[in-house]
């Protein structure tokens, strides 16, 4: 809409993703039904665009990093999502490990991730942190949480 | 009773049940959370993401009843089940069913198979409780959208 340069006050999420005219795309990893549902209506409030996934090796499938996905690295998936975020207690692939997978690739290391968990483990948080996770969010999420995700966002690019 | 003075009947009846629910601790500032998210173009999202909470926790609780017993519990297994619970539980702000799930883990943690049992009777007592509560609360929402409707035919 429009012509995608100047979005006064509007502050909607594509502006902050630096996506022009096109709605961002999140895609958000959650094994419990209700939290997918919650997150999902959560970033469709800030017009994002929303793909959920239920686990990690599922995530990495729609990313294009799937165990089948090898010959397919470098074709097309840089800009299939804006935004990662993911929920930190899964079984099997936890979101830590997920969040070092999606660092170890060529394509994706570049896509903001953010970590969520109901548990406040600062060891937990500096290890995802560190490990390149752009933000840290305590669970339930809110609507004051998706925004303020959205100004971090913004302040983090260098 | 006129139209427009069942409205405002059903309207405060709506309004004094919300509050009791808060001030008993049924519900906390989460579930106003999802009652902002609802909006026209999805009126019913409340209910939905409640009735996915009804069903996620019958599965659960089913699960928790077949994994405790006296001879061998597998605990890791029996607190997976109550996080997953714990976590939807907070999600939709069923505060009392949250707060037993925290004491139900920490006798996970313990290995505690006498306090898992009391937690699992706990956490079902106070499950059926906020789910009829809810209940309640959805069919007098629904009586008081159909008073609505009637009093203001289109």
């Amino acid at each position: 809409m429009g012509s995608g340069g100047f979005s006064s006050g509007s502050s909607s999420m594509a502006s902050l993703m630096e996506n022009g005219d096109h709605v961002p795309h999140v895609l958000a990893v959650d094994d419990n039904i209700i939290d997918r549902k919650l997150i999902e209506k959560l970033l469709q409030k800030s017009s994002c665009k929303v793909t959920t996934a239920e686990n990690g090796p599922r995530a990495l499938e729609f990313l294009g990093l799937g165990d089948h996905d090898r010959l397919n690295s470098l074709e097309g998936n840089i800009s299939k999502v804006n935004l990662i975020i993911t929920d930190y207690c899964m079984p099997g692939m936890t979101g830590y490990d997920l969040l070092k997978k999606i660092k170890e690739s060529s394509v994706m290391k570049e896509v903001p991730v953010v970590i969520m968990s109901s548990e406040n483990v600062p060891t937990r948080i500096n290890k995802c942190l560190e490990e390149g996770a752009q933000m840290f969010m305590l669970k339930p999420l809110k609507q004051s949480d998706i925004k303020r995700l959205r100004c971090h966002l913004v302040n983090s690019r260098g | 009773m006129a139209g427009s003075g069942l409205v405002l009947q059903l309207q405060k009846q709506l309004g004094d049940y919300t509050t009791s629910l808060f001030n008993e601790g049924f519900l906390d500032d989460q579930f106003n959370q999802l009652q902002q998210l609802q909006d026209e173009s999805n009126p019913d999202f409340v209910v939905e993401v409640v009735s996915l909470f009804f069903e996620d926790s019958d599965r659960l609780l089913n699960e928790l009843a077949k994994a405790l017993n006296y001879q061998n519990t597998d605990f890791r297994k029996v607190d997976a089940h109550v996080h997953q619970l714990k976590g939807s539980s907070s999600s939709i702000g069923a505060q009392r069913v949250q707060r037993v799930c925290i004491a139900f883990r920490n006798h996970c943690e313990a290995q505690n198979i006498e306090g898992c049992l009391n937690c699992l009777q706990q956490v079902k007592q106070e499950y059926t409780l906020v789910k009829n509560k809810l209940e309640t609360l959805f069919k007098l929402e629904r009586q008081l959208l159909a008073a609505r409707r009637s009093s203001f035919p289109m």
